[in-house]
């Protein structure tokens, strides 16, 4: 008797929580929740860039506060032949290419970096997962650079295009990408950073070139950068969300 | 001649239609917000106190442990442990468990994706401040906090607040005319949540966000840190878990028929004695 009735209690149990779960799910996939969800996006995104100063500062911390155990997501070590050559030769043949709607597309190696105004910074690096470290980093300021090859009047997005397949089963779609607005591209803190704490940029966090975007998550922040493509819209590129994550399902503005 | 006459049942107006809808819309909007939160969570599932993450030092941890022969979850405290198998660190039906700090049944989506759970909190926060602005506006406005949930001085009297709590503890609930309105605890518990633990509660997330963090930056340091912020809205979410536990509990304790209509149709029902 009583086993029956536990046996039924749980059956019970287990239809509601099933009831349950297929529940939320149908919603989740439902078009029309999904267009909801994605408008919401539009809404964070307005409010924080209408409210927030376009030159507001991320916090800066000091040496003392410096993470000793930074963590490195995403590639750590990038596979792709392409990367593997220069990497073995110290980066000397490395070059950035800045092109797409410019007026004066350049290839820049890393002592042509090294020379742009730079800046540095120890500020506070948020993974959209919920951890936070802090580092320092040192690189050349985005928004001069962007004056040296003159941006075309329709260009809305920087787009940079990295080095390492991140999802190998993914083809040509598995290559790491990230794009941001010209708020951010001309932001004083965003760099194009090459050293963290007073070392050469590790090629666990991004070697020979990473993104600092200071006001958006560590996604955002893309590594081993290859070039840069300023366009009017992105669509064409990849999943045609603006990044690599934003291709599977993350926000494309990442400022919470 | 007068004779107290056997007490009469009379329905009253319990709760105002905006009461009703923006408390309908909570209670949505709040599982929603709680269930997304733990995808979220799951995602990175330690806990930190100050700006950054101490990783070897979390106060807060769940885990999944490879004993050998099987897994097992555990849940680290301040660096105390407690075996969690099958609810925190590892869950699922038997054979097809899961390394996840909270089970299937309590995240959305079930499944593990923190973009969209991203997505859902990022939703329902936004109707959730809608909906509360909305309430506490209508409240200070139609007078709603200060006639229902402000404690007058003498309900605030040590005697009288004790004299509540041991009424509750022997479910012993206010009936008749003491019924037509909040007791000291609900009236204190409904403030705390409504204008301390939820506004709180929004203020840490916010202080989450690297963009918030740029442009109001004293937030995330009332709070010591966007990890401590962290912290601070999963502790606001437990609190909120209990409150929701404990006022549950009272409905049903309290006549949940009853209850539950005052809050769908605003009606209540009242034994009065009526001495004539």
């Amino acid at each position: 008797m009583a086993l029956d009735r536990r046996h039924w209690l749980k059956g019970a149990l287990a239809t509601v929580s099933g009831l349950w779960l297929s529940a939320c799910e149908r919603l989740t996939d439902s078009s029309l929740v999904q267009t909801t969800l994605d408008k919401t996006e539009v809404l964070t995104r307005k409010a924080q860039r209408g409210l927030i100063p376009p030159q507001a500062l991320a916090r800066e911390f000091t040496p003392a506060d410096i993470s000793r155990d930074f963590r490195a997501n995403g590639s750590i070590s990038p596979g792709d032949a392409d990367y593997r050559t220069l990497l073995q030769a110290g980066f000397a043949d490395y070059r950035l290419r800045i092109d797409g709607l410019v007026d004066r597309p350049q290839s820049l190696s890393l002592s042509d970096i090294r020379a742009l105004p730079a800046r540095t910074q120890i500020t506070r690096h948020d993974c959209v997962e919920g951890w936070s470290s802090i580092g320092k980093w040192t690189g050349a300021q985005l928004a001069p650079l962007l004056e040296q090859v003159g941006l075309k009047p329709e260009a809305r997005f920087l787009v940079f295009h990295c080095f390492d397949t991140l999802d190998p089963e993914a083809g040509a779609k598995g290559r790491y990408y990230e794009s941001i607005d010209l708020v951010d591209a001309r932001h004083p803190q965003t760099l194009l950073a090459y050293e963290m704490n007073d070392a050469v940029l590790p090629v666990a966090h991004g070697a020979p070139l990473r993104l600092r975007v200071e006001r958006q998550l560590g996604y955002k922040h893309a590594k081993y950068i290859s070039r840069i493509e300023a366009v009017a819209d992105f669509a064409h590129i990849a999943g045609g969300k603006g990044g690599y994550w934003e291709d599977r399902g993350y926000e494309w503005y990442a400022g919470i | 001649m007068t004779s107290a006459r056997p007490p009469k049942t009379v329905l009253v107006q319990r709760h105002g239609l905006v009461t009703r809808i923006t408390h309908g819309i909570n209670l949505l909007v709040v599982i929603g917000l709680l269930m997304s939160g733990l995808q979220i969570f799951n995602a990175h599932p330690a806990l930190y106190w100050g700006h950054k993450s101490t990783f070897t030092q979390p106060w807060l941890a769940i885990q999944a442990l490879d004993q050998g022969d099987g897994m097992a979850g555990s849940t680290w405290i301040n660096g105390h442990g407690f075996e969690t198998t099958g609810v925190l660190g590892y869950s699922g039906a038997p054979g097809a468990g899961e390394k996840r700090a909270f089970p299937k049944w309590a995240t959305l989506p079930s499944y593990r994706s923190l973009g969209t759970g991203r997505h859902w909190h990022f939703f329902l926060a936004w109707i959730f401040v809608g909906n509360g602005l909305v309430y506490l506006a209508s409240g200070l406005i139609t007078g709603h906090v200060r006639r229902d949930l402000l404690p007058t001085r003498r309900e605030l009297g040590l005697r009288q607040i004790l004299q509540t709590v041991w009424d509750h503890l022997r479910l012993r609930f206010p009936r008749g005319e003491a019924a037509r309105s909040y007791n000291v605890l609900q009236k204190l518990a409904y403030l705390a949540v409504a204008f301390i633990l939820l506004p709180l509660m929004v203020l840490a997330g916010l202080g989450m966000s690297p963009g918030v963090d740029a442009g109001l930056p004293g937030l995330v340091s009332l709070f010591g840190g966007r990890q401590s912020a962290r912290s601070i809205h999963f502790i606001c979410a437990s609190l909120i878990v209990g409150f929701i536990g404990l006022h549950v509990l009272m409905v049903l304790l309290s006549g949940p028929l009853n209850q539950l209509r005052g809050m769908i149709t605003g009606k209540f029902r009242l034994e009065v004695r009526e001495d004539r």
